[in-house]
Parts: structure tokens; C-alpha cells; sequence
């Protein structure tokens, strides 16, 4: 089928366009130089933004976590629900989306690739299941291996070509797509109910320290030639005073880093960006790790922004979680999974009264804000731990507009709102740089070629929004802005027009990509890997990996490993 | 053997490894139907009815009443408990009140118990068609 | 002879999966690693039991039908009625619940799987508690203090203790098992030492004391290694296994819980005894939950069913909640059928919610006492219903199962069991993990895939299969009635 997206003011950073009025011709799902104009089917979308589909580097979709989330919480269903069409199937909202609601909130709001960060290798036959569900998106999941035991011996001996073997063997069992880390060394210490307390700190029976393993997965990954770097969930966060974990955090693989190119993704920044000695005297350290990101350019960052709302907070930093339950006294939910990573999840209200929920508010935009490159620091929740991505559009107005800054900045904690940098911040962000935070930027991390970008032979996937950057000065219109990224207008998905007004038009099944890691030498299931799965796991080895059978649209892609 | 003795007691029903074996086998087996036609007391209260092991008894409560083969506990001693596997003998007898959650009561009814000698005990057909008058 | 290695058993929760099958002339001649349970399963499937054909009511008795005729009448039923169950679900793939699903959505049914008179109860307090949990290898690995309360895994789990806990082999934890022949060992000496004695002293046998209720001491948990507890209200074989047996009085779970939740907080009781134990019991047994460094609460029916059924699940839940404060402490409710975990995972991700399910307004609704199949039963709302792997009229209690008998009938399954005898529809089907693939969850949610190892009686199809086609028929006769609305 071909489709000629017309008169649209097209942004697409990757390939230099910077609002340029133009027309975008597709066929068979990839974009093209052009269709026959008589044939092809035609949007006519002047007067309007046109972008690539956003990409999201860091969401909580799918899997045991974020199901065990939506069992937790049937009162954040019974308020928002969406009852079955002749086109959709029905589901529930709202910080824990059910499968099909997920696929379709997306897509409604122009995004058509999500990452999901956090999978327990032994568990991803479940998030693969359940990406089954999600349709129209696009997806893929990191597998949580900075504290499974492999690993941890493996760099304890400094047997490093053999953890990138495992490690490259894993990431294709589990049909992953990077390496996780959450508080590295921090979930094995968990598992009999302590935590590291930073980076030189050792864990418990294994002999290393979250340095080494951090550094150690950094190198494995350079090893097998990832496209994404390590993903990283610092150690300590959620603590005050934690800004130098996440500083230290990056300088200690500042010397892995290869020409200027980025080895380490620090992700939700915002709640390892505490400054204080606790939670009274807590403030922002967003200057000081701004200050650090802008001197350097091997880390890239995503903001995990906070929205005031009722939320579900979900890591896999099990001793985080239990802390949040002690502070919060809300229901908790903890979740070990032998020998590789721990998980929990306690329901969360960010208020905009609360001095803390505020100041976490604010920490967020100034690091978006204070961070010079848009290419280093992408907009996201973490959802759903700051908030839900249907907030996304929310974000999007108050990097763009000081004035819808200052209209949340009124309503918030006093105390905060003089702490808070905000109002020295002048910059207000264009619609090109929020194209790099919200897609371009985020598959250039990714190492997705064909996403985030409207060139040829891209992905057509293509969002477009109802609002004039000629007529519509996003700085004092910022409630237009915020309608026009809420409900696309139309989102285009592989070629097919899945959304119009916001209303789905197709259900489609997204794909789930994952990285086919051929190492030098196939990998051979050695006794000693053998022995080890048997006295490591309940499961057989023969009944571990995630055959293809589990993906309903698989996208394997392939990367030639160094070792 | 005194024809009038009644015992009060408390009805547990449950899973037994014989049960588990007789349904894989089949739910129409005579396995399954052995393994949950059946009642486990205390030595002391068969005594006490009067009967001995493998005789019919009459098993009652406030939903209904059927006649199962009582046995020897050899989980003793539990004086004033009887113990029945889950199956459709002892579905006749528990209170199906769910207290509004779903889950009606399986566990811990008040019941009697009494020498049923002259008395039948049904098969798997005879029992269905008793309850529900088909077959 | 081909021997298919780590086959995963589809009979329990505990979902082993390194099971050896030897198979001749395609069929299974051999189990080797299983249970008791999943021998009979595995050798007897294919028994006399099994239903080959599909079976349509006519005057009063089931008869031969195809299997065209079947789906099409089933899918006459599900089309027209109003509010239809769709039960069952905990004994087949989380492939076909997904089916289920949507043909429930489909015809505006409720949905619900067995766990409503299983562990629905333990769903509904981890909604309201939250809870600490993991996955079986960490216990395996780590617990020095595993305590199974009202559970009894020698008869529903037989593999649990051997494979995930007090006899298994961890890397911090090591295996009781040896200690364990050594103690029945020393106890069959004792009693044939004892028989001896009786028989040159001409005695009256000597008195045993075999439970704490005789007044003897109090014994201590001072052992190393990993200590077994149970609690429960008979003296099971699993009980027997134990290093300290608490029999507690039927219904009176929940008093002792909250005793327990009392005495970790280093609180004084101002009572002898409670739930009929001793206190200077229940405080060995607290300071032994506070002084281990990783301990594993099983809890079975025997908590959801008794009196009390939520309330009894919420004081473990915060018992063990609690116990995170002082040290690593772990929950799990024993599920009993092999998919039953899978079934709730399934249901909360396409709906939000785990079980009892309600379509009939267009968007799924949760209200268990409300939606679930029970108290649907037991109004007699229900016009419909379809049984996919399950027995109801076993297993439910009589006055529900009235209804479902009354309601036009579908059973999809197997074996002939007693629901089928009642039903108006009788779909035959393959055996998930036997005779067909799929996924199911462990009752730590571990997924683990089903092997297909046999081939299933000409014509039978797995259960995803037949709900497929019972769905496209559906979704056909409404399109009928809709263009017939139309035209009018």
C-alpha cells in the first residue's frame, strides 16, 4: 500500500529537518522518495507537526512485575476503564495498564516503539507472552543482569571473554534487547534483606563490589557490540544525598568510553538527583550532575519525571521498595527471583503539597532543562513509577512553556517552590529538540536504525500532531500543545493508519525486537554450564530459553560479538 | 451397636495423595470414587458410633446429608473431626455461603454423624442422579 | 526406545519439569523423577475414561455428534444466552485461557477459573496487603526455616519438600534430608525397642507421648540447619516430617496468626493457651521466626477455607510483613492445580484482574461475592455456561452446582467426569501437556513450557483449538442476527 503524508511541518532531527515543509511518501511499511501521487493514498496534513513515531526508552509494560502491579491495584481500575469496540478490545487503565489498553494509549498518543526495561531472565517467557497482548506498538525488554550470579563470578575472577559469552548467550535465550543493571550487587544483598550502601561497597558471599561489576558489564557490552549501552539503575537510589552515587556512577566507566561515544545510560535520573542529608533537608541536585553530563559526553540519561497523581511504583531494586513501604505504609509487594535479581512494587501518591513529591517534581524538568543537549537526556516517567505515560503530553508543555511551569510551580508545597531552580530557568524548549527527546534522541541510544527517523528506508511510522508551529507559540499556547501530543491526529504504523482523531482504527500486532548475538564461536552448552543450571535453578536447562514459539511478530536483529 | 447414636462433630474436607492418584486416573474410575466416597475418623468415635471400620454411615449438616464408608484416621488423634476428600460426596454437605468473597466454606463445618448400616452407599451415577436427577 | 527428558508434569503447582518419559509404540510405558500423581497421570490418561467423540444431548441422553455439530451447538448457546459462565481454566495452557478470554468478552460472559474456590481468597488479601515473595529457588537456596500452615504437601505437593525446600540442595542452605533417615531410623529402633519391652515385661503398652496435649515440656527448635515447621489442624504426613508440629483447633487460624504477629513484637500474651496451643509453644516457634535468616511460610486451603478465609490470609500477610523488619521472611500460597497461577496471570493482564471477571457491561468488571461463579450460581443469574478442564459439579457445593445443571451445558474436556454426565454439549480434548503444548505458570510464576509428547485420539484437539472455532462460530451467527437486525 502506499500513503503520501502531505504539506506537514516535518521534524525529523536524525536527518536535519527542522520543521521544514514537506511531504513523506511510504510504501510497504518503509518510507520511500516517493509513491505515485495519483495512486497513493493521501493525509493532508497542513498546518500540522509531523514526526517520526515517538520512541519510549524506558516503560514498564509487561511482564511479572508490571502484572503483578495491575493484580495489586483493582482500585486503579475501577476508575478509568475502555469498554470493547468493534475494532479494540476492552481493558482497564490507569497507572497499570491491562495489554491491549497499553498498545492502544500509545499509539493514541503518536508513540509506536516501547522499551520495557526490566525483565527477570527466568520470567521472560511472560514478557513475551504478554507483548503478544500490547498491539500496534513495537517492543523490546533488557533483561536484569547485574546481579545473576553468572555474572558476579565471572567478573569476581576477572574471566571477562567468558562473561561476555554468557552474557550474549543470555540476551538471546531471553530474546533481550541490552543489559540491565538495577543496583548492582544491591539484589543479591537483598536476597537475606540488606543492601550495598555505594559503589565500593562488597556483596556478601560473592567477593565484588558494584564498581566492578558495573565496569565489567560495560566492558561486556563493548565486547558484543550492543547497540545500546548498559542501562543502569544506580545503586543507593531513592535516597538523599544519592547525586554522588549517580556522578560517581558515570565517571567510573568514564575511561571505557570510546570516541566521545556514550557507554552508560543512567536512567530515571530524576530520583537519583537527591541533594541533603534526608528527607527534611533534601534539595536538588540537578546542577551538579547537569554540570558533570554537560563537561562529558560517554552518558545519556532519561529524566523519569514525577506527575502529582496516584501512581504504582515498580523496580527490581527489591531493598528500594521495601523502604518505600516502610516509609509509606502503603501495600507492599516483594518478588526474588533465584539467582539473578529481586523486584517489588508499592502504590504511590505524588502530592503536590508534600515538600519531597515537589521538589522530586522539580529535580526532573531542571535536569531536562539544565542538560545543554537534548541528544543526551530523553523524556520519559519511568513509568509507571513517576507517573503514567499518559502524562506524557503534560511534560511536553512545561519543557516548551516557563508559563506552564509557573502554573504548576503556584500550586505546589511553598517550601519546595523556593528551593526550586525552575524559575531562574529561562530556556524553553522548541519542537525540534522535543522530537529528539521524545524519538530521534531516544532510538539513536537505542541503536534503532530504522526508528526515530522519517529518512529512507525507515520504519514508517509516523506521528502527526494538530498544532501549527507557524501560528501557535507553543511558549503561551501551551494547553493547545499539550491537546495536540495527547491525541494524534493520525499515528501511522509500519504504512498503516492505526489512529485518526485518537480513535484506534486497526488492531494490529506490534513486533518485539531482540538481539541475535552471534559470538565468534557458536556457544557450546558446556558440562560446567550444565552443572551450574542444576544446582542454580528449579528449572530445567532444556525448559529455560524463549523460543521464537513465544513471539507472535518476531524482529530478530543481529550483532557480531567480538569475542 | 447402638442404632441411636448420633456424634456431633466438625467436617473438614481436603485433599488426600489417594484422591490425587484416583482423579489423574479418571474421574469415573472406581479409584476416584473409592478415594472420595469416603469419611476419616478418630478410632475413639467409631467407637463411640458404635461401628466399625469400612461400615456405611450417614454424614449430615445443614445443606444435606450422604452416606460414606468410614475409615480409620491415621492422622489420630483428632477427637470430633471428620475428615472427607473434596469430591461429590462432599460437596452435598458444605455450606456454599461465599460470606461475599467467592469462596463458599469447605473447611470446618459443624456436623452428625450416625450408623447408617442399612443404608447404600451410592456410586458416582446413583449419586448425580440423586442430587440433580440426571444422569 | 526414545526417552524424552524435562518433561514438565501437568498435574500440580509445583510444575516439575524434569521428568523423564519412555515411550513405545507411541505410548508412555515409563515415568521416571515424577510423584505418585503424576505417574497415574502420565500411564493412565488414555484410560477407558477419556471421551473420543463429541456428545449432544438428545432426549435426555448424551449421543455421538461431530464435532462441527458440537461447536455449532455450543456456539448457538454462548450467542444467545444473556449472562453465560465460562469456568474452569486452571488445568490447560494459558494459550487457551487467552482464547477464553476473548470469546468471554465476546459474549458479554463472566469469566472465572478455579482459583474462586481455591486461593481466590489469598488474591483478595494480597490486593489489600501486598506480598513478600519469590521464587522457590531462592528458598532452595537460601531459607533456613520453612513452616507449611494448613498445607499439606506430602498429599497435594509430593515433590515440594524434596525439590524447593527442607530436603532440597542450596548454595547457602544445605539439604535436611540425611538428618532426616537418621530420625526415622532412630524412631523405628525406639519402637522396636520398645516392642521387645512389652513383650518380656507383659506390659501394657507404654504411653507414647506423641502429642504436646499430654503436658510434656515443651520442646526446643535449638537444631542447626534448616527446621521444618507445620501447622495444621490434623497431625498429616507431612506433619510427621516436621521438627515441630503445631496442631491447631479447626477455625482458629486467625487467633493464632495474630498471636504470632503479637509475639514478634515482643508483646507478653496474657492467656495459657492459644487456638488450643500453649504459649510457651507459639514463643519457641516466634523466636525461631525472628532468629532465622530467610524464612518460607507455605499456606494452603486449609487457611482459605476455614472461617475466617480472607481475614486468616491477611494475618499471614502482615505476620510475614511484619517479620521483614526483624529478618528476610517469605509467603507463598501452595496452588494446587498446574495452571491455576497461569490462568490468574493471564486474566490480570488482558483485564486487570485476576478472576471473576464480568463482560456483561462491555469492559471487564471485578467484584468477587458479586462476579464470581459461586454467587452467580447460587442467584441463579446465569443462562449458559461453558466448562473448559474443570469438574464444578464435583467440586462445587450442591446448591450451586443446582443451577449449573439447569443452565444449558458445555464441558470441554478429557475425561468423562461428573459434569460432563450432566452436560448438553460434551467437547472431547487433547491433554494439555501430554498431548499438546503450551505455557503454565509454577505457583512462584515461573512460566514454564508444556511439552506435547503423545498424539491426542483422531479428531480431539487441544482446548485453544476448539475455543478458536467456537469463537469464529459465535462471532458468525452474530454477524447473522446483526445483518437480519439490519435488513429490517
Amino acid at each position: 500500500m502506499e500513503l503520501l503524508v502531505k504539506n506537514g511541518f516535518v521534524y525529523d532531527p536524525l536527518n536535519g529537518i527542522d520543521g521544514e515543509k514537506m511531504d513523506i511518501a511510504v510504501k510497504d511499511g518503509k518510507i520511500v522518495e516517493k509513491v505515485n501521487e495519483r495512486k497513493a493514498k493521501k493525509i493532508d496534513a497542513s498546518g500540522m507537526l509531523v514526526m517520526p513515531g515517538g520512541v519510549d526508552i524506558h516503560s514498564h509494560i509487561a511482564g511479572s512485575k508490571v502484572n503483578s502491579g495491575r493484580l495489586l491495584r483493582p482500585e486503579d481500575h475501577f476508575k478509568d476503564f475502555e469498554p470493547k469496540t468493534p475494532i479494540t478490545r476492552s481493558g482497564v487503565g490507569y497507572s497499570v495498564p491491562s495489554t491491549f489498553t497499553t498498545g492502544y494509549r500509545y499509539a493514541r498518543m503518536g508513540y509506536t516503539t516501547v522499551m520495557d526495561p526490566a525483565m527477570a531472565p527466568l520470567e521472560a517467557k511472560h514478557t513475551h507472552e504478554e507483548f503478544n497482548d500490547i498491539p500496534i506498538i513495537d517492543k523490546a525488554s533488557y533483561p536484569l543482569l547485574g546481579d545473576w550470579w553468572f555474572v558476579l563470578e565471572y567478573l569476581r575472577e576477572g574471566r571477562i571473554e567468558e562473561c561476555a559469552r554468557y552474557v550474549a548467550w543470555m540476551i538471546t535465550s531471553t530474546k533481550g534487547y541490552a543489559i540491565k543493571l538495577v543496583n548492582p550487587g544491591g539484589l543479591e544483598t537483598w536476597g537475606f534483606g540488606h543492601n550495598v550502601r555505594g559503589l565500593d561497597d562488597q556483596v556478601p558471599y560473592f567477593c565484588i563490589t558494584p564498581r566492578e561489576i558495573i565496569r565489567g558489564l560495560c566492558k561486556v557490552n563493548k565486547l558484543l557490540n550492543l547497540p545500546h549501552t548498559i542501562h543502569v539503575h544506580t545503586n543507593n537510589l531513592g535516597k538523599p544525598g544519592n547525586y554522588v552515587t549517580a556522578v560517581e556512577t558515570m565517571k567510573c566507566v568514564e575511561d571505557l568510553a570510546l570516541e566521545n561515544k556514550p557507554a552508560i545510560h543512567i536512567t530515571h535520573c530524576q530520583f537519583c538527583a537527591f541533594k541533603g542529608d534526608d528527607w527534611r533537608t533534601l534539595e536538588s541536585g540537578s546542577e551538579d550532575i547537569a554540570n558533570y553530563v554537560n563537561g562529558h559526553s560517554h552518558a545519556t540519561m532519561d529524566m523519569g519525571q514525577v506527575i502529582f497523581a496516584d501512581t504504582t511504583t515498580m523496580t527490581a531494586d527489591g531493598p528500594f521498595q521495601f523502604a518505600l513501604y516502610e516509609l509509606s505504609g502503603n501495600k507492599w509487594v516483594n518478588h526474588d527471583v533465584e539467582t539473578e535479581t529481586s523486584g517489588g512494587i508499592v502504590p504511590f501518591h505524588y502530592r503536590r503539597k508534600s515538600y519531597v513529591h515537589a521538589v522530586q517534581w522539580s529535580i526532573g524538568l531542571e535536569l531536562a532543562l539544565l542538560i545543554r543537549d537534548p541528544w543526551k537526556i530523553f523524556m520519559t516517567t519511568d513509568h509507571p513509577n513517576g507517573g503514567p505515560f499518559i502524562a506524557y503530553p503534560k511534560i511536553i508543555a512545561w519543557l516548551m512553556s516557563r508559563k506552564a511551569r509557573g502554573a504548576t510551580l503556584k500550586k505546589v508545597n511553598p517550601r519546595a517552590r523556593s528551593r526550586s531552580l525552575l524559575p531562574s530557568i529561562d530556556r524553553e524548549l522548541g519542537f525540534c529538540e522535543i522530537a529528539i527527546m521524545t524519538r530521534a534522541g531516544q532510538a539513536k541510544a537505542l541503536g534503532l536504525k530504522d526508528k526515530g527517523h522519517l529518512g529512507i528506508g525507515a520504519d514508517a511510522d509516523i506521528a502527526i500532531y494538530n498544532v501549527n508551529p507557524e501560528t501557535t507559540d507553543p511558549s503561551r499556547k501551551y494547553k493547545s500543545v499539550r491537546r495536540a501530543f495527547k491525541q494524534a491526529a493520525n499515528t501511522i504504523k509500519d504504512g498503516k493508519i492505526v489512529v485518526n482523531d485518537g480513535e484506534i482504527l486497526k488492531h494490529v500486532g506490534g513486533a518485539t525486537m531482540w538481539l541475535d548475538v552471534q559470538t565468534l564461536e557458536p556457544i557450546k552448552i558446556t558440562e560446567e554450564m550444565k552443572r551450574k543450571f542444576k544446582e542454580y535453578w528449579t528449572v530445567e536447562y532444556e525448559n529455560y530459553p524463549v523460543t521464537e514459539h513465544y513471539l507472535e511478530v518476531s524482529r530478530p536483529i543481529t550483532v557480531k560479538a567480538d569475542v | 451397636m447402638n442404632e441411636n447414636a448420633k456424634l456431633q462433630v466438625t467436617l473438614l474436607t481436603g485433599r488426600t495423595i489417594e484422591q490425587g492418584v484416583g482423579k489423574e486416573r479418571g474421574k469415573a474410575s472406581m479409584e476416584y470414587m473409592e478415594s472420595v466416597s469416603v469419611c476419616y475418623m478418630d478410632p475413639e468415635d467409631l467407637r463411640r458410633l458404635g461401628v466399625k471400620e469400612k461400615a456405611n454411615i450417614l454424614v449430615s449438616t445443614n445443606y444435606g446429608s450422604v452416606v460414606v464408608k468410614a475409615l480409620k484416621s491415621l492422622r489420630t488423634p483428632h477427637p470430633k473431626i471428620i475428615y472427607i476428600p473434596y469430591g461429590p460426596w462432599a460437596n452435598v454437605l458444605v455450606d456454599p455461603e461465599t460470606h461475599s468473597i467467592g469462596m463458599p466454606s469447605f473447611k470446618g463445618i459443624p456436623a452428625e454423624v450416625e450408623p447408617a448400616l442399612d443404608k447404600p452407599l451410592l456410586n458416582m451415577k446413583e449419586l448425580l442422579k440423586e442430587q440433580f436427577g440426571k444422569e | 526406545m526414545p526417552v524424552v527428558k524435562a518433561v514438565t508434569c501437568p498435574v500440580c503447582g509445583s510444575l516439575c519439569d524434569d521428568i523423564e518419559l519412555t515411550i513405545e509404540d507411541k505410548e508412555i510405558v515409563k515415568v521416571k523423577n515424577g510423584c505418585a500423581m503424576c505417574e497415574s497421570k502420565f500411564l493412565n490418561y488414555n484410560g477407558k475414561h477419556r471421551i473420543r467423540k463429541p456428545l449432544i444431548r438428545k432426549d435426555g441422553k448424551l449421543v455421538k455428534a461431530t464435532l462441527k455439530e458440537a461447536v455449532r451447538k455450543t456456539a448457538e448457546i454462548l450467542a444467545e444466552a444473556n449472562y453465560p459462565i465460562l469456568y474452569g481454566w486452571s488445568s490447560t495452557s494459558c494459550e487457551a485461557t487467552r482464547v477464553g478470554l476473548e470469546l468471554a468478552e465476546e459474549v458479554g460472559g463472566v469469566i472465572d477459573n478455579t482459583a474462586v474456590v481455591c486461593h481466590g481468597p489469598s488474591l483478595l488479601s494480597v490486593q489489600e496487603i501486598g506480598i513478600s515473595s519469590c521464587t522457590l529457588g531462592q528458598i532452595r537456596h537460601r531459607a533456613d526455616l520453612v513452616i507449611y500452615w494448613g498445607s499439606d504437601p506430602w498429599s497435594a505437593h509430593p515433590r515440594h519438600i524434596e525439590r524447593y525446600t527442607t530436603f532440597s540442595e542450596g548454595r547457602f542452605e544445605r539439604s535436611e534430608w540425611r538428618g532426616y533417615v537418621a530420625k526415622i531410623k532412630a524412631s523405628i529402633g525406639r519402637k522396636k525397642i520398645e516392642s521387645v519391652l512389652r513383650r518380656l515385661f507383659l506390659k501394657k503398652k507404654p504411653t507414647v507421648p506423641s502429642s504436646y496435649l499430654e503436658g510434656r515440656v515443651c520442646p526446643t527448635i535449638s537444631r542447626e540447619g534448616r527446621k521444618l515447621i507445620v501447622i495444621d489442624v490434623r497431625r498429616t504426613k507431612s506433619a510427621e516430617m516436621a521438627d515441630y508440629f503445631i496442631q491447631v483447633e479447626p477455625n482458629k487460624d486467625y487467633e493464632l496468626l495474630q498471636a504470632f504477629r503479637a509475639l514478634i513484637r515482643d508483646q507478653e500474651l496474657d492467656v495459657d493457651k492459644v487456638a488450643g496451643v500453649p504459649v510457651e509453644y507459639l514463643e519457641e516457634v516466634s523466636d525461631a521466626m525472628v532468629g532465622c535468616n530467610f524464612g518460607a511460610l507455605f499456606f494452603g486451603v486449609g487457611l482459605t477455607m476455614s472461617r475466617g478465609k480472607l481475614r486468616n490470609i491477611d494475618a499471614a500477610l502482615s505476620l510475614v510483613r511484619d517479620l521483614n523488619t526483624r529478618t528476610k521472611f517469605i509467603i507463598m500460597p501452595m496452588r494446587g492445580h498446574f495452571n491455576v497461577a497461569g490462568a490468574n496471570t493471564v486474566s490480570t493482564w488482558q483485564t486487570g484482574y485476576p478472576y471473576a471477571v464480568d463482560f456483561s457491561l462491555g469492559y471487564p468488571r471485578y467484584n468477587p461475592g458479586e462476579t464470581s461463579v459461586v454467587d452467580v450460581l447460587m442467584r441463579k443469574e446465569s443462562d449458559a455456561a461453558l466448562i473448559v478442564a474443570s469438574d464444578p459439579v464435583a467440586n462445587f457445593p450442591r446448591k450451586a452446582a443446582e443451577h449449573l445443571v439447569e443452565n444449558p451445558l458445555v464441558v470441554v474436556d478429557p475425561h468423562m467426569n461428573a459434569t460432563a454426565h450432566m452436560a448438553d454439549v460434551v467437547l472431547p480434548s487433547a491433554f494439555v501437556g501430554i498431548e499438546a503444548s503450551g505455557t503454565a505458570y509454577r505457583m512462584d510464576h515461573v512460566p514454564l513450557p508444556l511439552k506435547r509428547v503423545a498424539e491426542p485420539p483422531r479428531g480431539v484437539l487441544p482446548d485453544e483449538e476448539i475455543l478458536r472455532r467456537i469463537l469464529s462460530e459465535v462471532r458468525k451467527i452474530k454477524r447473522k442476527k446483526q445483518v437480519a437486525a439490519e435488513a429490517q
